[in-house]
């Protein structure tokens, strides 16, 4: 299959399908690149609204072209991208999110009067780097394609700029950031020391018969140290409360979902196509420690955006529980919980970005007292995100910790599931409080309640139908996660051995 | 009459027609009145349609009847899988019979967000009946967890004082408890490869899962534990008699009356159906808290200054005696078993009406507010009296025949059982007299109390039906346990079969 040509990256042009497998970043970046050209021109009061509207088409544009490059499966640019079920799942879910994180950031922008066209522009940018990354399957590739999409979320985080806590957090992130990431790049150049290749099919093939096994398993602990950052997992998620505190509350919404599917995604391909025989108890302890320190830390705080934070680390945890699954159930429970946590974390900071007023004032529990009834709607709307993120039935949550840990029961993991059962249960508690503070305290006469804009109520709309649907329905949703799951992982007559998977000894 | 045709649709339709109604609700102008109406409405119809399954229920056919089973989900292999056995059958009624109940106690007494708490009130009925019918553990526990949101909101938003701590505390206990019952669920998922109760029920019984017999006393025990604190059992019950005080009357009523039973009935279903092994094996020491239970709760109850946590104790020790039925693993134990929570759902939710009643005019529950309250409000007296006897034990009422059948279960298996149990019923005999005595009788201590009205025709009509029903089932027992008993003799076959092997060998 594979010629030698194609090795040393000497090729012929490349044919016009190939462009077609990167057709939604091409017109993303497009659309990115029109917004950033097109800001300085527009009259100020005016351009957010038009970028706002660009930035929209050119997802719904990005949707579009996903559709059509679906239709065209298989390697492209000497193998460096690979179109098929997996990548395509992928390229839908950080996409939609993206129009989603849009809706919700017109009403935003307005109210915290940031004037900036290219918000838009680096939304799109970094959608880009975050679908490169779910079809990237050339290791130094995913690498360009995640600092493409951390560099945008660095600058994103920072701006509310009027306001130190963004600042801070921006930069924050970047320099923790851009360590995690060096870490990855080191992991990636040991790999290539252990097996001569950075294409992740090759590298899984002479992994077979490599005897530089110890050096594998170091530089996939230090791409997972990339990766784990991306995804806030422990043990390196101390910068998430921080961050996500500071953000602007549509951008923490944006980063706690789609860079982190896209970075699922990477872990997806290196941990179950590379198969390292060390990365079970990795990937159990920073499971372990992730769901309890997420949600132990939710316990104690007082600012929503912070609890989701903690919140999010919790979820991460039960997302990486899966990896310690059987490679086919525990895939396509980690791209169904994907799906289903974006639906609701996104619809949960949709209501915090609306409820937090002109420079976040209100994003303490206190704020949301007597919500339920000052603006009944926006309370019941939010309870039904937090009882999906609490994991209660007919919700997308409940299915998607329900994959998971059936999953992993039947890898005879009981530990494993016994710990992430009880977690769920404590952090029910955290989630609870808020609902108990909407409906059952006096509300605050100083917190307005302000009408919910058309692009808002779509978002929420948006959100409420994919975490009931999915939480009612889940089957076909289903059934294409383990459709894409099979695309991800080899085919069983390849004639690779089973994997060497460690039972739960203690 | 095409009544086969409804058959197979009519659990469908009970346990849907609440939610429906809710969904209605939902879209209804914001005018309590017909808010109450349409309430009223839907649950009466709920309760109508109910009455279709005892009606066409044959009796004395064992196994489930009006099946369900239609694929929901197809991996896991989940199943909308619905039906009522002699057992399920009357606790469904029983859901049915109080909800229209708890409308009517709530017309007056709820007069802010009326139409949140119909709401909430009628998504509670639709996940009880969820749980007694299916069959389906997924479905099962989709419908378990479903219980608690409607049930916690409906204490934290319409309780008193101390309603917050008090969803909280319910709420995460019953959340903890039952994650073991989710691992337990997930455990035989992932060694049968299915959520049905009769396939799992199947294989378990021919020994088709190999791992089966080294995980089955942990099984047993994440089952048991999400029911016994549901139910509550003596050491878990410390969330009930918080609940209860905070809760208004409606909630009080359901959650006594239906909720507290999904936690006996799981145990009848699951630890005695999947594993009776595993149940004999356990009885000695679940037999003794329950017998604990009986004892410390009725004890508890007698030293109570509030009127409502009296009778949150008093159930403390009522399901203390429906837990000795069950593991007595006799005919007439279970069959008391069953009867108890049929009269313990309708005496003790008549019982939380009328407290309620009290709480309403005199916004407290303290037994020292009161006194001398007989010559005041008469017939409000009367109909406690009525019920207070039919929570005692009294021959003829209803509370007699299940505590009766019961004890003699429990003399059958051992005696010291039906012994000390026994002692129970002098106790309930005494907290509940003395209750009414300091109430009801002497000369009116508060000047106040005087001025109290007596029942509404609203509270009329919610008391007496559960009088008359008390009545009716003292008298006439045999129409409840004609049903049940063939059920209740299927569920004890393997333990007859296990009594056999034990003895051919």
């Amino acid at each position: 299959m594979m010629s030698t040509t194609c090795a040393f990256g000497i090729q012929t042009i490349p044919q016009a399908e190939e462009y077609v497998r990167i057709l939604p970043e091409l017109v993303l970046s497009a659309f990115g690149i029109a917004i950033m050209l097109l800001d300085p021109v527009l009259d100020e009061e005016r351009s957010q609204k038009i970028l706002g509207q660009i930035a929209l088409a050119g997802t719904l544009a990005g949707l579009a072209c996903t559709w059509y490059m679906s239709e065209f499966p298989g390697l492209a640019f000497s193998d460096m991208v690979r179109v098929d079920a997996f990548s395509v799942f992928f390229h839908v879910l950080i996409i939609a999110i993206a129009a989603v994180v849009i809706l919700i950031s017109y009403e935003y922008m307005a109210v915290q009067q940031i004037r900036a066209g290219e918000y838009y522009g680096l939304i799109l940018l970094g959608t880009v780097g975050m679908a490169l990354m779910s079809s990237a399957v050339e290791l130094v590739l995913i690498f360009i394609a995640l600092e493409i999409s951390s560099i945008s979320s660095y600058i994103l985080v920072g701006f509310r700029r009027r306001d130190a806590s963004s600042s801070e957090s921006s930069l924050k992130y970047f320099l923790l950031g851009s360590f995690a990431t060096a870490f990855f790049l080191y992991g990636v150049a040991l790999m290539f020391g252990a097996t001569g290749s950075t294409n992740i099919d090759l590298i899984s093939q002479k992994l077979q018969t490599s005897p530089m096994q110890l050096l594998a398993n170091v530089a996939f602990a230090l791409m997972f140290v990339g990766i784990g950052f991306k995804v806030a997992i422990a043990p390196f998620h101390i910068w998430t409360p921080d961050v996500y505190e500071g953000a602007p509350a549509p951008i923490v919404g944006f980063m706690s979902t789609a860079p982190k599917a896209a970075a699922f995604a990477v872990l997806l391909r290196i941990v179950f196509t590379l198969n390292v025989a060390g990365s079970f108890w990795l990937i159990w302890v920073s499971a372990v420690f992730s769901m309890t320190l997420g949600n132990i830390g939710a316990l104690l705080q007082n600012n929503i955006k912070r609890l989701l934070a903690y919140s999010s680390i919790a979820h991460a945890g039960y997302l990486l529980v899966a990896f310690a699954a059987a490679p086919d159930l525990g895939t396509s429970a980690v791209l169904f919980y994907t799906a289903a946590y974006a639906a609701m974390n996104l619809g949960a900071f949709a209501v915090v970005s609306h409820f937090a007023n002109v420079g976040e004032r209100h994003v303490t529990l206190e704020d949301y007292e007597g919500l339920g009834r000052t603006s009944p709607l926006l309370a019941a709307t939010l309870t039904i995100f937090l009882l999906s993120l609490i994991g209660i039935p007919t919700t997308g949550g409940f299915f998607a910790k329900f994959y998971v840990f059936s999953g992993v029961l039947r890898a005879n993991l009981i530990g494993l599931t016994l710990i992430g059962l009880l977690n769920s249960a404590v952090g029910a508690y955290y989630y609870l409080r808020i609902i108990v503070v909407m409906y059952m305290r006096q509300p605050r006469k100083e917190v307005p309640a302000a009408p919910i804009p058309f692009g808002l109520a779509v978002a929420l709309t948006l959100s409420i139908g994919a975490t009931i649907y999915l939480g009612v329905l889940p089957n076909r949703a289903l059934q294409y996660t383990q459709h894409s799951a099979q695309a991800l992982l080899p085919p069983p007559s390849s004639g690779s051995s089973p994997p060497l998977r460690a039972s739960e000894t203690f | 009459m095409n009544t086969n045709g409804l058959s197979s649709s009519i659990l469908t339709l009970v346990t849907f027609a609440p939610l429906a109604g809710a969904l209605l609700l939902v879209l209804l102008p914001r005018r309590d009145r017909d808010i109450r109406v349409f309430a009223l409405v839907v649950s009466l119809l709920t309760f109508v349609l109910s009455l279709h399954l005892p009606v066409y229920f044959h009796r004395p056919q064992t196994g489930f009847q009006y099946e369900v089973d239609r694929p929901w989900i197809s991996t896991p292999n989940i199943h909308y899988h619905m039906a009522v056995d002699g057992i399920s059958l009357w606790l469904v009624v029983l859901t049915t019979f109080l909800t229209p109940l708890c409308v009517l106690i709530s017309w007056k007494s709820v007069h802010e967000r009326v139409k949140e708490f119909f709401i909430l009130l009628l998504i509670l009925e639709t996940a009880l009946i969820g749980v007694f019918t299916s069959l389906d553990l997924f479905l099962f526990y989709f419908f378990w967890e479903a219980t608690l949101i409607p049930m916690a909101l409906l204490i934290g938003m319409f309780g008193h004082e101390h309603k917050v701590y008090a969803a909280v505390k319910f709420f995460l206990y019953t959340m903890i408890a039952s994650a073991f019952m989710l691992a337990a669920i997930l455990w035989l998922y992932a060694q049968t490869g299915s959520f049905d109760f009769v396939v799992i029920r199947d294989q378990i019984t021919h020994g088709a899962i190999p791992k089966f017999p080294a995980a089955a006393q942990w099984l047993f025990l994440g089952f048991f534990l999400a029911f016994a604190v549901k139910v509550p059992l003596f050491p878990f019950h410390t969330w009930l008699p918080d609940a209860h005080v905070e809760a208004p009357t409606a909630g009080s009523v359901l959650l006594a009356g239906v909720l507290l039973k999904m936690g006996t009935y799981g145990m009848l279903r699951f630890n005695l159906g999947l594993f009776p092994q595993q149940s004999r094996e356990n009885a000695p020491w679940i037999i003794t808290l329950a017998i604990i239970g009986i004892i410390y709760g009725a004890l508890v109850a007698m030293v109570q200054p509030n009127m409502k946590k009296l009778i949150a104790y008093s159930s403390v020790s009522h399901l203390g005696f429906v837990v000795l039925g069950i593991f007595s693993f006799t005919q007439a134990g279970l069959n008391g078993a069953m009867f108890v929570m049929l009269a313990h759902g309708v005496s003790t939710g008549a019982l939380f009406m009328l407290a309620g009643l009290l709480h309403e005019r005199r916004h407290t529950y303290e037994i020292s507010e009161f006194g001398g309250l007989a010559s005041p409000m008469p017939v409000y007296a009367a109909s406690y009296l009525f019920i207070v006897l039919a929570s005692v034990g009294l021959p003829l009422l209803n509370g007699f025949i299940g505590e009766f059948l019961v004890l003699s279960g429990a003399f059958q298996a051992k005696p010291i059982y039906g012994i000390l149990a026994a002692t129970g019923v002098i106790w309930s005999a005494a907290y509940l007299l003395w209750m009414y005595q300091r109430v009801f009788f002497g000369k009116v201590t508060h000047p106040i109390n005087n001025s109290m009205g007596d029942l509404t025709i609203f509270e009329k009509v919610a008391v007496w039906p559960c009088a008359v029903s008390a009545l009716v089932m003292g008298i006439a027992p045999i129409l409840w346990l004609s049903a049940i008993d063939p059920a209740v003799q299927a569920a004890l076959t393997p333990f007859t079969q296990v009594a056999i092997r034990v003895v051919g060998q």
